[in-house]
């Protein structure tokens, strides 16, 4: 079964700890700077969002890379960025719709997210409230659904 | 080694920014931020100084375990000599600027000097320069943010400022930081406005600033502490749900909820202003105060209030700047600015409180500033006249109206910016000011809880509930129940909680860790983070001394044991309702044991012997 990140603004709290631990997870360091998962605040709407790549099947990254430097991890789904074959031309980041493939002046290579591997995403591991977790594929939707079939038919009585 | 072993020193005057070795003996003995900002201090300026001279330095201080996994891990520290109280200030943050500084690889900035015109410090990574800040001068906290970022094209840039109220030197302005967490008490903004220093921006993007000592070992102990916050009914369940406001039907009922300037107890309306009114749906329009609760860096609690008023309130009708959402109500601002002023209403509460953060000024001196000039009112002795307006207690319109008036400094709101202190002192009734060294309250009765008032009368940075949280024990029962009445151990108690709490200070954690956390569960999370030997007994060593230490400094300053006491209300006017009716402070009976548990002499001065154990 394959699994994706799956993000839900409604239980983020702004503490960046899935920052720290991309960070981490790729430099050995804490610089939020560095991770490929992004919290941003939208301070007037008293909403936090988590935001990072969604693996596209189709992935226009990989598309536009002219020397193949993205691969699909056939196990995770995840498509992969191979920093030795990487040339840092910057198309993917172009080519992304989502902004969620970046430069690294200090590398000259991009970077997204990887899904960390056999091993499972460090972000998901460090989120505190469940803001972030690792689930089916096919299946994000589900704890959506659930809520609303609560929402629906938890009341007999009612009808 | 978790620290950047970096300081950047800037002098306003000259315009430069120097790069220089931090001091690793003074790290040692004193570990980071609250203990090793005051130990810079302390070498540095004559404790006589005025406040307000360029002689006085304003040093941002963080701790070995900000800008780490660590749980809270983002705190940073502004340590000086305080305009309020001609003590040691040392104001304490949360939010992000304090990680974000040490990811630019700076442990601390020393400001020292005046800057001929307004100026901001720009940090990015090793780069430090002064820029010109004529035209963020007179602008909020929360425009020079917005201004800062677009200006450098860059909104990931984090900045700590003060507002209007630092800049005309309202003597309990803050140093505000990701537009709603401040280093908010002691008047630190003043000191930063008498400096021509508007704001403090940085970026940080080096991976190579600091390492973990020993990762595994960190990384064991952070995850254990994470799991002891979130399994902790008050970190795991009471914070995030109802925030620090989760204190105000609790401590309303044990009848210690300062009211009116401290007259009472208990407040008639503290449901209206408690943590579960904020959840509660307005008749108005249908939505809760409570927008949703949010974090500061890297803390796993999120106790923050994030709230949104009634755009129909009549505060901020026509004022669309205020109907979005923004920082809500803590527990000691809805307290300071209504309960202690006899007002009710949580939507003008929340919008005081948004001028506060907007504007950089203590929500807690200048509530309780109101509530004494309230009192002054209701006596006689402050007029409409003099006032502009009615002021009787209760009287809504009136703290909205002050809030307004004290950020700009206009009509009677300069005077409420000089601290209840000095208003009692002008209209010849200093007994009625509510202060320790002139810094006001905060929400405890210092009657209705004797641990209380003996850490208020005690505290170092005038009367403050973050030095020696008593609550702990005298309300919530950690780690030891311990009656509110009681004064038997409570000295010993005492000691014990400032020394943690001031260990707790100085590592980059957020002290409401310790209503789950012990120092057992502390000391192996700095311990993996830094190199050396950091046992528990080293650690509790290593508090004492900063304790010691900022005595040192206030004794140096010129104060004495006199200035460690109560109001004369507290010490004579027993409460008059509730569970704790009939009770004065016990001070006089819990001070000279202080002392002596202390290792201090009856006046209140570190003994030689004290001295040469602690090497302050």
């Amino acid at each position: 079964m394959q699994k994706s990140l799956h993000l839900d603004p409604n239980k983020c709290t702004g503490c960046l700890q899935c920052e720290m631990a991309c960070a981490w997870e790729n430099y050995r360091s804490f610089t939020t700077a560095k991770s490929r998962i992004k919290i941003f605040a939208f301070h007037h709407e008293g909403r936090f969002v988590p935001y990072t790549c969604t693996q596209c099947d189709e992935a226009w990254c990989v598309i536009a890379c002219p020397v193949d430097a993205i691969r699909l991890d056939p196990v995770t789904g995840a498509k992969i960025v191979l920093e030795p074959t990487c040339v840092g031309c910057k198309v993917c980041t172009i080519a992304c719709p989502f902004g969620t493939i970046n430069y690294v002046a200090s590398t000259g290579k991009v970077q997204k997210c990887d899904l960390c591997g056999d091993h499972g995403p460090a972000c998901e591991k460090a989120c505190p409230t469940g803001a972030i977790t690792y689930v089916d594929s096919d299946w994000t939707g589900l704890g959506k659904m659930r809520q609303w079939a609560g929402k629906t038919d938890t009341n007999p009585a009612t009808v | 080694m978790a620290w950047t072993k970096n300081v950047l020193r800037v002098n306003l005057a000259a315009g430069t920014c120097v790069q220089e070795p931090l001091n690793m003996d003074w790290a040692r003995d004193y570990l980071g931020q609250r203990g090793l900002g005051t130990k810079y201090l302390l070498a540095e300026v004559d404790p006589k100084v005025d406040p307000f001279a360029p002689e006085n330095k304003l040093i941002f201080v963080t701790g070995p375990l900000t800008g780490t996994m660590a749980a809270t891990g983002g705190r940073y520290s502004v340590v000086t000599k305080g305009p309020l109280t001609g003590a040691i200030a040392c104001s304490n943050s949360g939010g992000y600027f304090g990680a974000e500084l040490k990811f630019a690889g700076w442990d601390m900035v020393i400001f020292e000097g005046t800057a001929p015109k307004p100026v901001y410090l720009l940090i990015t990574d090793g780069q430090a320069e002064l820029v010109d800040a004529a035209h963020l001068w007179g602008k909020t906290v929360w425009e020079t943010e917005e201004t800062i970022k677009k200006q450098h094209q860059d909104p990931q840039i984090r900045v700590a400022s003060i507002g209007h109220a630092g800049e005309i030197g309202v003597l309990y302005a803050g140093i505000v930081n990701d537009l709603h967490r401040a280093a908010g008490r002691s008047g630190v903004g003043a000191v930063m406005g008498s400096k021509n220093l508007k704001a403090v921006a940085v970026r940080g993007t080096r991976t190579d600033a600091y390492q973990i000592a020993n990762p595994d070992a960190f990384f064991t102990a952070v995850d254990a502490g994470k799991k002891a916050l979130a399994a902790n009914g008050v970190t795991g369940q009471g914070l995030p749900t109802y925030g620090t406001q989760v204190l105000m039907n609790v401590i309303n009922e044990l009848g210690a909820l300062p009211t009116r300037n401290h007259r009472d107890v208990q407040f008639e309306s503290a449901q209206a202003i408690s943590g579960e009114a904020m959840h509660e749906k307005r008749p108005t329009d249908g939505k809760a105060n409570l927008v949703t609760n949010g974090a500061c860096f890297g803390c796993t609690i999120a106790c923050g209030r994030i709230s949104r008023m009634d755009p129909g309130h009549f505060s901020i009708k026509d004022k669309p700047q205020y109907q979005g959402a923004s920082g809500g109500l803590e527990y000691e601002a809805a307290w300071a600015l209504g309960a202690a002023n006899g007002v009710s209403d949580l939507e003008a509460l929340t919008y005081a409180n948004f001028l506060c953060n907007e504007h950089g000024f203590d929500p807690i001196s200048f509530g309780a500033t109101v509530g004494a000039a309230m009192e002054l009112y209701d006596l006689g002795i402050l007029t409409k006249e003099e006032v502009g307006f009615e002021l009787p207690f209760g009287s809504t319109e009136a703290v909205v109206k002050l809030a307004e008036l004290t950020a700009t400094g206009e009509g009677f709101g300069k005077v409420i910016g000089l601290g209840s202190k000095r208003l009692c002192a002008k209209y010849g009734r200093p007994e009625l000011s509510m202060t320790v060294k002139g810094q006001e309250f905060p929400a405890y009765d210092g009657r209705g809880l004797q641990g209380m008032g003996l850490a208020y009368a005690t505290s170092n940075r005038g009367a403050c509930h973050l030095r020696g949280y008593m609550v702990s024990p005298e309300v919530l029962g950690i780690p030891i129940k311990m009656e509110p009445q009681a004064t038997e151990g409570k000295p010993a108690m005492l000691k014990a909680f400032q020394d943690l709490t001031a260990v707790v200070d100085s590592s980059g954690l957020c002290l409401f860790t310790t209503f789950a956390w012990g120092l057992s569960d502390i000391q192996p999370q700095i311990q993996g983070a830094c190199e050396g030997d950091w046992s528990e007994d080293r650690l509790l060593l290593v508090g004492e001394r900063i304790w010691n230490l900022e005595r040192e400094f206030n004794l140096a300053a010129g104060l004495t044991a006199k200035d460690d006491n109560l109001p004369p209300r507290l010490m004579k006017e027993p409460a008059r309702t509730g569970p704790q009716k009939g009770a004065v402070s016990k001070l006089d009976v819990m001070l000279p044991e202080y002392y002596q548990l202390r290792g201090w002499s009856k006046d209140g001065v570190p003994t030689p012997e004290t001295r040469k154990r602690l090497g302050v």
